[in-house]
């Protein structure tokens, strides 16, 4: 690996300058398990490497009841799964970050990291998508919020600017009545990259979808939210019928590159097989039944 | 371009070095601190055999950088033997002919041990997931398995007798 300059900075003001200084020959490292190996084969130019880790608003999990989940975005997978109150309120977020590598990875991978990377088939991203998180962006000059289906603009490429930092997810507080579920598919049990995958939320009332989030992961350029699948579910009767038509809105909206993983009519089948059996789990997950 | 000084506790005991900011743990154990039980296979994460504990859960020591071990606390396959006393998931790869050419056995055996202090009595299947990143070219992992369970027995006949 090329030379680098190693900063730890423990308060967030301290990152954004540092951000603030070296602009794009900094990159932020929580896990290193994608920037250490894109800097080793020599895919990353930057020379300044910003270890978030000690920034308490990077490592934090925050649970408000009503208003929700401060995700900071260098918390690593394991202890997201091993929260009981992300276990209780946010099953489909253990779906995701309990597949992302391995046990080592898991110890090391971030959520924040994973978006931030914008791989089209990042795990995380499309349950986050599903539940409607935002993405607290901040630099020295002030803070944003962008949805986290804005947040990559393209495979490798995000909508930080230079100096700005992830920050932290928000996922708002879920409803009694709603679910959620992240599925995906891979040709092996574990260890392995999306062929296709489903994020999927649901709200019930009255035994029927009040409305649903529906979002995909290595169908296109970026994970994908399909809003003609939530609006398939919206206002419909709570039963296999309305899941049918969201989960072949989810094909439909599929634009899928065929490569060594699967063909492009492969993954547009998978989407609508995934996204219907991640709407059944997230029905149950709801407490409401299939009729 | 400077180096960093780095204290950090290693297999119990204090430890400071020097290390380029762009070396990895993995470089800092095996090149500069010398410790080469830890061995060096795919070096992007993949395949486990650099697995070390740092701060209570495993990790690839290709992905962390050394100058993260700052205040950390770090068990290497150095400090899994107490002496000349052989831990039990030791002998029982020795007595499973759990290994082979032995590159990939440090990282099965501190994952082992990770999984046994959370886990005393694991299914099959959850000692196959939890192994999952530890990839191994020779034995294809059924006495690995076996000596993991095998060792799980004997460690909790220890602590019920």
């Amino acid at each position: 690996m090329h030379w680098i300059d190693y900063y730890r900075p423990s308060t967030l003001e301290a990152c954004l300058e540092a951000f603030a200084k070296h602009g794009a020959s900094a990159r932020a490292l929580a896990g290193g398990t994608d920037l250490l190996v894109q800097m080793r084969a020599g895919r990353l130019a930057n020379n300044v490497v910003v270890d978030v880790k000690a920034v308490p608003e990077l490592n934090e999990i925050r649970y408000e009841p009503g208003i929700g989940l401060t995700l900071g975005a260098a918390v690593p997978c394991y202890r997201i799964y091993g929260d009981p109150t992300v276990q209780r309120e946010y099953p489909a977020l253990i779906d995701s970050v309990s597949m992302i590598g391995g046990t080592q990875i898991q110890g090391r991978a971030s959520v924040g990291g994973n978006l931030c990377n914008a791989s089209p088939s990042a795990d995380a991203v499309p349950p986050l998508i599903a539940l409607g998180a935002t993405c607290r962006v901040a630099s020295v000059a002030g803070e944003r919020e962008i949805p986290v289906e804005d947040f990559c603009t393209a495979p490798g490429t995000n909508a930080l600017g230079e100096r700005e930092v992830l920050v932290s997810l928000n996922l708002p507080a879920p409803s009694p009545d709603s679910g959620a579920c992240y599925l995906r598919f891979i040709p092996r049990n574990e260890m392995d990259i999306a062929v296709a995958g489903a994020g999927v939320s649901v709200r019930l009332a009255n035994g029927c979808f009040d409305s649903g989030r529906v979002a995909l992961a290595a169908v296109a350029a970026t994970p994908l939210l399909v809003p003609e699948a939530g609006a398939a579910l919206g206002g419909q009767p709570g039963g296999r019928a309305a899941i049918a038509a969201a989960a072949a809105a989810a094909k439909a909206a599929a634009r899928p590159i065929s490569d060594m993983r699967g063909t492009a009519e492969y993954r547009g089948n998978l989407c609508e097989v995934l996204t219907r059996r991640a709407l059944e789990k997230a029905v149950e997950r709801a407490g409401g039944t299939l009729g | 371009m400077q180096s960093i000084h780095v204290r950090t506790t290693i297999n119990g005991q204090a430890a400071e070095f020097l290390c380029e900011p762009r070396q990895s743990l993995l470089e800092v154990l095996r090149d500069v601190l010398r410790l080469t039980g830890t061995k060096e296979g795919c070096n992007d994460g993949n395949c486990g055999a650099c697995t070390v504990e740092m701060d209570g859960r495993i990790v690839p020591a290709c992905l962390v950088l050394g100058a993260e071990a700052e205040g950390a606390d770090i068990l290497t396959i150095e400090g899994i033997a107490e002496g000349s006393a052989l831990h039990e998931l030791q002998n029982a790869f020795l007595e499973g002919a759990a290994l082979q050419c032995g590159v990939c056995t440090p990282g099965f055996i501190v994952a082992s041990k990770s999984l046994l202090e959370s886990n005393p009595d694991p299914s099959e299947e959850e000692i196959r997931f939890w192994l999952a990143n530890n990839l191994c070219r020779c034995t294809g992992y059924d006495k690995i398995v076996r000596s993991v369970q095998a060792a799980a027995g004997k460690m909790q006949q220890e602590t019920t007798s």
